[in-house]
């Protein structure tokens, strides 16, 4: 209003309608609704305090004031919103709020156990949790003394190991399952299925059964990676068969149509298309045995000593190194298990936005992401030459397609 | 029909060639091509009729599509020109339950018989899909050399036959300047056109088109009729359209496609277009392309 009048005392003949009219973001919520909530949780946090510090004469645990809080709040702000708007609105307001508590309820447990994570581990982690192992640090030495290296080392290799072995295999199984199919489809999709709920202790002794006992291998990182591989293999050929069900036919007949053979259209469109999808795939395979304590103890043994070769001797590894720490007598040791928890967790976090970095990014973005700029600014010069200029390869841009296609 | 030149070597004139002006009446209605070609391969169905699972759709199709001509296969929803289109690059066998009769020859050999590999086949007679269908993980460049990837070929002047793909399809001055984008950053009817330019980057003698222009806005329809016009008399073209327009105007002759109630489609009539459209023999033709049915 205020900016109409002092248009309108600089010129006076000009009428209204002729203003334009005020810019404004439109939005669902507002003043008074967020008053009906504020007043509802007021109104009922008022009667429940009423009720259990004045009335009742015996006190109530606190959880059972919150609980009581929230459903008289919900009965408030229902009888609220049925008095003000409706029926309707009502239950559409009344849903709102349970979904959002449910969000909220679903949401707290993950932050508090990475905050509690977070704040335990902190207190005694010290750079040389990286660089030390537990050889030389006895039971009462201080909770920063010591590390966990040795166990950092064996995760890495013994994921690393698991990943390459059973990363082909289930991509493999899901191209058998979604682009070859065959008379071992459906047995064959049955028994990944049937394997996803395989217990991890009996992947440590199948592998332990079988290679340690019976052909003598003795306890070794590579051990453990086997049993992690069985237990990967699963996770990994189902998320991968999804990713490579959701590629649109469209795009496989285009490449026949093309003359492409089966096998090329599944290794050059099936598989880069759902590249994103397979890096998930195969992060979801990791996720699900980076914390795996059971299998280890069987097969890696665990130990506080550096052993990098994953092929001979007993190797530790983190889940490993909380298990044993958190079970030892002294509060240091304890201590340290939250510090190797707080590593593990970090390390998951790392592969997560590897594999992101990885699988996300785009075509017409990736690799030469420097040169983009050039090719973009050349645009303009050519634009006057280019109908003209005769086939001699279309300039700079093009000298990268062309040099990749001769090794290809 | 004689012409028996091995396709495959058959190069093809780097620009696109002025299209020589061949009125449709050049050919007679029993459908034997015209002389000297100039460009593409001759297909000649006989007999077709095809069926999924015990369902029959098609039969006893006939057609000449003769060399360098756009051959416009009409008619309503259901009637079999798709699956008579994917006939004709032996797509229709990917369904599982699929199965046919009869007999499709390029230049005489039997894209069916002993001799000649599936993936052969479709190399010389390439598709044009209904829905724009590039491939996302690749770009612009990419895409359209995505042929020569895709069959083992090496090219050494790849950027050129980039190019000169691209100019055949009517797209090279819209995306010179990012050839190295992502390919679906394209509007629809552009992706359409480099769907085009990918299938004749790898010299197909025939050029099929399902619904080419049905997802796309008129704009673009006509940049594509254009792009179809400057390919006549290089490429053997066969359209399915539902847009009798776009038949009259593309075309030079013309198969209307009819499937009465519970039986298969068959061709009611074919012939040059013009005829077709003005003088069909056939009632029903002439119901159908004055548009009082289907």
């Amino acid at each position: 209003m205020s900016a109409q009048r002092t248009v309108q005392a600089g010129l006076p003949p000009r009428p209204l309608r002729a203003l334009a009219p005020p810019r404004h973001r439109p939005r669902t919520l507002r003043p008074g609704d967020v008053a009906e909530v504020a007043g509802a949780v007021a109104a009922s946090g008022a009667l429940v305090w009423f009720v259990y510090a004045r009335l009742l004469p015996f006190s109530v645990h606190v959880v059972g004031i919150g609980l009581s809080w929230y459903a008289l709040f919900l009965l408030t702000y229902a009888l609220v919103a049925w008095d003000g708007h409706g029926r309707v609105v009502a239950t559409d307001r009344i849903m709102g709020v349970v979904i959002a508590t449910a969000a909220l309820a679903a949401f707290t447990p993950i932050v508090a156990v990475i905050g509690y994570v977070v704040i335990k581990g902190a207190k005694v982690i010290r750079p040389g949790f990286f660089t030390d192992n537990l050889s030389v640090t006895g039971p009462l030495s201080a909770a920063t003394e010591g590390g966990a290296v040795h166990s950092i080392i064996g995760t890495l290799e013994q994921l690393a190991i698991a990943t390459m072995i059973s990363v082909p295999l289930g991509v493999l199984t899901a191209i058998y399952l979604s682009e070859v199919k065959g008379r071992l489809t459906k047995p064959t999709r049955l028994v990944t299925d049937a394997m996803t709920a395989l217990p991890s202790i009996v992947a440590g002794l199948f592998i332990y059964s079988l290679l340690i006992l019976q052909f003598h291998w003795g306890f070794s990182g590579f051990a453990g990676s086997l049993a992690l591989a069985v237990l990967m293999l699963p996770t990994v050929t189902i998320a991968a068969e999804q990713v490579l069900r959701v590629v649109p036919g469209g795009l496989r007949e285009a490449s026949l149509a093309l003359g492409a053979p089966h096998w090329r259209t599944v290794l050059s469109v099936v598989l880069p298309t759902a590249r994103a999808g397979l890096s998930t795939a195969v992060i979801l395979g990791m996720a699900r045995v980076v914390g795996e304590t059971a299998p280890m103890l069987l097969t890696a043994f665990g130990t506080t000593t550096t052993n990098t070769n994953p092929f001979s001797g007993i190797q530790d590894d983190l889940p490993l190194f909380v298990f044993t720490q958190i079970r030892s007598s002294q509060n240091t040791q304890v201590q340290r298990a939250w510090a190797g928890a707080l590593v593990l967790l970090t390390l998951v976090l790392i592969l997560f936005m590897l594999a992101r970095l990885i699988g996300g990014s785009r075509p017409g973005k990736k690799r030469r992401r420097p040169s983009r700029t050039p090719a973009h600014s050349r645009r303009v010069p050519r634009a006057g030459a280019g109908p003209t200029t005769p086939a001699p390869g279309p300039t700079p841009p093009d000298t990268g397609p062309t040099t990749k296609a001769g090794p290809s | 029909m004689n012409n028996t030149d091995p396709a495959s070597t058959r190069p093809l004139p780097p620009g696109p060639p002025l299209p020589p002006e061949q009125p449709g009446t050049a050919h007679t209605a029993t459908g034997q091509p015209g002389p000297a070609a100039p460009g593409g391969g001759t297909l000649t169905a006989t007999q077709v009729s095809a069926w999924f699972g015990s369902n029959k759709v098609l039969e006893g199709v006939d057609l000449d599509m003769d060399a360098g001509q756009v051959t416009a296969l009409i008619g309503p929803s259901g009637c079999g020109k798709s699956t008579f289109l994917r006939i004709l690059n032996r797509m229709h066998e990917l369904v599982p339950t699929a199965s046919l009769a009869g007999s499709v020859l390029l230049d005489g050999e039997d894209i069916y018989g002993r001799t000649l590999r599936v993936t052969q086949v479709r190399r010389h007679i390439g598709m044009v899909f209904q829905k724009p269908n590039p491939f996302p993980a690749m770009s612009i460049a990419d895409n359209v050399a995505a042929g020569l990837k895709l069959t083992g070929t090496k090219a050494a002047n790849r950027s050129e036959l980039i190019e000169e793909s691209l100019r055949r399809a009517g797209l090279w001055n819209e995306v010179k300047g990012r050839l190295r984008d992502a390919a679906g950053g394209l509007s629809g009817g552009q992706q359409q056109r480099l769907c085009i330019a990918r299938s004749l980057t790898v010299r197909p003698d025939v050029l099929l088109m399902d619904e080419p222009c049905s997802a796309l806005d008129p704009t673009s329809t006509r940049r594509i009729e254009e792009t179809i016009d400057e390919l006549r008399g290089q490429v053997t073209i066969v359209i399915v359209t539902h847009n009798m327009q776009q038949a009259q105007r593309v075309s030079q002759r013309c198969a209307f496609f009819l499937a009465a109630e519970n039986e298969p489609g068959r061709i009611v009539e074919s012939g040059p277009t013009t005829t077709i459209f003005e003088s069909p023999k056939d009632s029903r033709t002439s119901d159908y392309v004055h548009g009082r049915f289907g």
